[in-house]
């Protein structure tokens, strides 16, 4: 098959997608469910409500950002190991960089947490983006807790074993064991990070699909809070 | 780069006392490192700077 051939079988299977008789087939119902819920102009939009315009805003994608950084840097620890991050220069440049980016991750997260909270940022049908955010913040303790075990150092020693108390007195030490240094690498490297990223991207597309929350002043009822089409209000873009 | 770190660290070392135990603060029930509540004391600041700063905007049609 030539490649023009190729191109033109992929274009009529393109076409073949939307055909009448194929709306019922459970790819065409989820393919529009999706656009439905989050069309692309929602996903990436040009504008934002002229209230976004504030230094208070900054905070969660500041907060994306470090997270970034800490997963970046926390692979180039994983391919050169521990030795490699205690001895060497780079070593514990990239250690330095995967612990500060953690400190600026959850500095930022601790900021938009407040500035959320204090704006009562679940108005208006954003319950579940509130509640992803605590949760993300929750887990992403338990993220950075099995990092300190995993440093391989004393101090990981040290902490592990004021930690298993801790653990212990809850009933979780059987299958939680902080003393386990292969069980909490892999939860740290694998587990929660996975946790963490999953539940930052159900966050950023409940933002993209249900807006900013609007400020209290601006918009008094708690009808006006709420995204009716998706869109928001026309009188009050700024570009992004 | 060596030479540099070393500098760094006597400088940051004449400022701050790295090598010694921590110090904390004890208040009732509630004890806290002070590097911990500095780092939370300028969380604080940073969220009052982020209400009370001007932020610039862009493009002319800040309705």
């Amino acid at each position: 098959m030539t490649l023009q051939t190729d191109l033109d079988s992929d274009a009529s299977a393109n076409v073949a997608a939307d055909l009448p008789e194929d709306a019922d087939q459970w790819t065409a119902k989820l393919r529009h469910a999706a656009v439905e819920a989050l069309p692309p102009q929602r996903l990436m939009p040009d504008r934002q409500p002229a209230y976004v315009a504030s230094w208070i805003y900054v905070f969660g994608v500041l907060t994306l950002a470090a997270l970034a950084v800490v997963i970046l840097t926390g692979m180039v620890l994983a391919v050169f190991g521990p030795t490699w991050w205690h001895v060497s220069s780079v070593g514990l440049f990239v250690n330095s960089l995967h612990l500060w980016s953690v400190e600026v991750f959850f500095f930022a997260m601790i900021v938009h947490l407040w500035g959320k909270f204090f704006m009562a940022a679940w108005r208006g049908r954003r319950r579940a983006t509130w509640i992803t955010g605590v949760v993300c913040f929750v887990v992403s303790v338990g993220a950075a807790f099995t990092g300190y075990l995993s440093q391989q150092n004393f101090d990981s020693q040290w902490i592990s074993t004021q930690a298993k108390d801790g653990i212990n007195s809850t009933g979780a030490g059987a299958i939680f064991n902080v003393t386990n240094f292969g069980q909490m690498l892999m939860w740290h490297i694998m587990l929660l990070p996975l946790v963490v990223v999953l539940l930052v991207g159900v966050h950023v597309l409940l933002v993209r699909r249900r807006g900013v929350v609007p400020p209290f002043a601006d918009h008094p009822e708690m009808g006006s809070e709420r995204p009716a089409d998706n869109r928001p209000p026309a009188n009050a873009e700024e570009k992004g | 780069m060596q030479v540099l770190g070393a500098v760094l660290g006597s400088l940051l070392g004449s400022l701050i006392n790295l090598n010694g135990s921590g110090h904390y603060v004890h208040w009732g029930f509630i004890q806290i490192s002070v590097a911990n509540l500095v780092l939370i004391g300028l969380m604080v600041l940073v969220f009052i700077a982020a209400i009370l700063l001007p932020f610039r905007r862009h493009g002319g049609s800040d309705q």
